[in-house]
């Protein structure tokens, strides 16, 4: 089956005051459509930087985004437009992401009136389909956001990410922001929607036990870089990166009997500004060495695992 | 078309109600609109011309003739404070009007541009406030020469940094909220997210600023025709009023004291309005 989405190199590098911020540098993955890619990795790793430049809500730097067999990194004005119908974004706080002044069937609106496909009553028609797909009640449909709580706020959120029916949606840790009650709900309301119209997810998030449950494959960045990817239950079993085994071993388990050893890291995190060219997990690596310095290359371990470590091989579990 | 033109009936009535609700604001509403009514229709509500001066019946009390009595010409005063609130608001309305959209465009400009642009007019604003509001209206009206509408353009001047400020730090806030974002991302054009989104949120603060404001501006402009800067004689100003009144204070109080309440009232009336729209724009504290 031919990707639907596919990333290549892709780089984005902000100016700052000392030099280049390597926000995404050289990502690299392919999406099928129905499934879901979990990208986790600590603040600031610029794991929401990479789901923005794939939309170009912030322009690429260098790289390739091939969408549907169509190069859309210099997207022109209308093939940005009709990219943006198939491409939407779930943003991660949904007290900042929905206009205070709209209210909720405006808000939900919005995107069909851009479009400009439909007459006015069928807008009406389908933000009441909306509505009704993502759980909203139809009495709030005059509501202001500040009148609804986190997990409706989301749900508007969502369903005006599906009004355009993309096949693709980047969620920008669109659970983070909710208490965990409200979580499961918000979801299973994704996963039941892309069962029914088969979309594709981009899920960013910190939460490891979320992107388990729901990814297909999961993919680990550090400062910018990809140090692995795999099949959600591979990742989970045969953990390969210094980094990912960390990140996994901070994982809560619900149990007092069976405590799991914690990695707990030392040092800082370098600074993505203007970073060496080696393993960029180094100085807070327990395993680093001297190969380390040089350029780390992504490895295929097994079939669709990758790791980007010198070091992997002789780490034991 | 009916349906949107009733959804914003709605939503404008919103605000109103909720004006409505709070009893200050309607009463200085209804204040301002008195003044304002008696500003228009000041020929036909006074009793006397305000320059007719009958100088053997000068600085008489109230008496049936002259209902607040007269000043030291023998005009009636009753004439011309209802003929002084023209200057009052006129000074008061298009000084501000003036200087908030000077200031609203400088502020949007350099808010939205940010970088070089924002930091050149920043600076030639902060030159401006450097020196004290008052002194620099008393500046340029001394410069421009004594007159209402050079009293208009020295007030509206003094005040353009504040606004541009206002409007330029609303904006910024405004600009960095996620929904701007959510709005490219659904294919919104920038001018559409600069009247649908940016602008209704960042708008209320300079539309309080903007009434109260205009309290600020009459009682301005009554300093600057008190000092002798403003609206000059015969023409009569609640201002230059009061200065007329100085050196009969111990004698005749009242002659100070009428167009003085004028001044507090409107001034204060313009402020209270302002609170009150402030509380009324502000969607969170919509019930």
């Amino acid at each position: 089956m031919a990707a639907l989405l596919e990333v290549n190199g892709l780089k984005k590098y902000f100016k700052s005051g000392s030099g280049m911020l390597h926000a995404v540098d050289d990502i690299s993955f392919t999406l099928e459509a129905g499934k879901t890619l979990g990208v986790v990795g600590e603040s600031g790793c610029g794991k929401t930087t990479l789901g923005r430049t794939i939309l170009h809500l912030t322009d690429p730097t260098d790289g390739e985004i091939v969408f549907e067999g169509k190069d859309i990194s210099n997207p022109t004005k209308n093939e940005l437009k009709a990219m943006r119908e198939e491409m939407q974004i779930i943003f991660q706080d949904p007290y900042s992401s929905l206009n205070p002044r709209m209210s909720v069937s405006t808000a939900i609106m919005e995107p069909l009136v851009l479009q400009g496909k439909l007459s006015k009553a069928e807008i009406r028609d389908e933000v009441k389909t909306l509505m009704d797909t993502v759980g909203i009640a139809k009495r709030f449909e005059n509501a202001y956001p500040h009148e609804l709580d986190g997990g409706r706020r989301q749900r508007i959120g969502i369903a005006r990410a599906l009004a355009l029916k993309p096949k693709f949606i980047v969620c920008d840790e669109p659970v983070s922001a909710l208490d965990v009650s409200i979580q499961a709900q918000i979801i299973n309301l994704m996963l039941d929607l892309q069962e029914e119209r088969g979309l594709a997810y981009m899920f960013v998030t910190h939460d490891l036990s979320v992107v388990k449950y729901i990814s297909n494959d999961i993919m680990v960045m550090y400062l910018g870089q990809m140090v692995e990817k795999a099949p959600a239950d591979e990742l989970f079993t045969n953990t390969l990166h210094p980094y990912t085994k960390a990140l996994l071993s901070a994982i809560p388990v619900p149990s007092i009997r069976n405590k799991k050893e914690r990695i707990i890291m030392q040092g800082e995190i370098t600074s993505p500004i203007n970073p060496k060219p080696g393993c960029r997990f180094m100085a807070r690596c327990p395993y680093a060495a001297e190969d380390c310095a040089a350029p780390q290359v992504l490895e295929e371990h097994s079939a669709n695992h990758f790791v980007a470590c010198c070091k992997y091989k002789t780490i034991k579990n | 078309m009916l349906k949107k033109s009733k959804r914003k009936e709605r939503k404008s009535s919103g605000v109103w109600r909720r004006l409505a609700k709070n009893k200050v604001a309607v009463v200085s509403l209804g204040i301002l609109i008195v003044v304002f009514l008696i500003a228009v229709f000041a020929p036909l509500l006074a009793p006397y011309s305000y320059e007719m001066a009958d100088l053997k019946h000068g600085l008489e009390g109230s008496s049936s003739a002259h209902l607040l009595g007269t000043d030291r010409l023998g005009r009636d005063v009753l004439s011309r404070l209802l003929y002084g609130s023209r200057q009052s608001l006129q000074m008061g309305i298009f000084s501000v009007t003036g200087a908030a959209v000077v200031g609203i465009i400088i502020g949007a400009v350099a808010g939205y541009y940010g970088g070089f642009v924002d930091n050149l007019m920043m600076r030639i604003l902060d030159l401006f406030q450097g020196i004290p509001m008052f002194l620099l209206t008393i500046v340029f009206a001394a410069v421009l020469g004594p007159s209402l509408r050079n009293a208009i353009i020295a007030i509206g001047i003094g005040m353009i940094p504040s606004y541009a400020r206002l409007m330029r730090a609303s904006l910024l806030t405004v600009r960095e909220q996620e929904f701007i974002e959510a709005a490219k991302s659904i294919n919104a054009s920038s001018p559409r997210i600069i009247i649908r989104h940016i602008i209704p949120n960042a708008i209320s603060p300079v539309l309080v600023s903007f009434t109260m404001g205009m309290g600020g501006a009459v009682l301005s402009g009554a300093a600057l025709s008190f000092i002798g800067l403003g609206v000059q004689a015969p023409i009569p100003e609640w201002g230059a009023m009061i200065s007329d009144a100085r050196s009969f204070m111990r004698a005749q109080p009242q002659l100070a004291l009428y167009p003085g309440i004028c001044v507090m009232v409107t001034v204060l009336a313009f402020n209270l309005l302002g609170d009150g729209l402030r509380d009324a724009l502000d969607p969170r504290l919509k019930n």
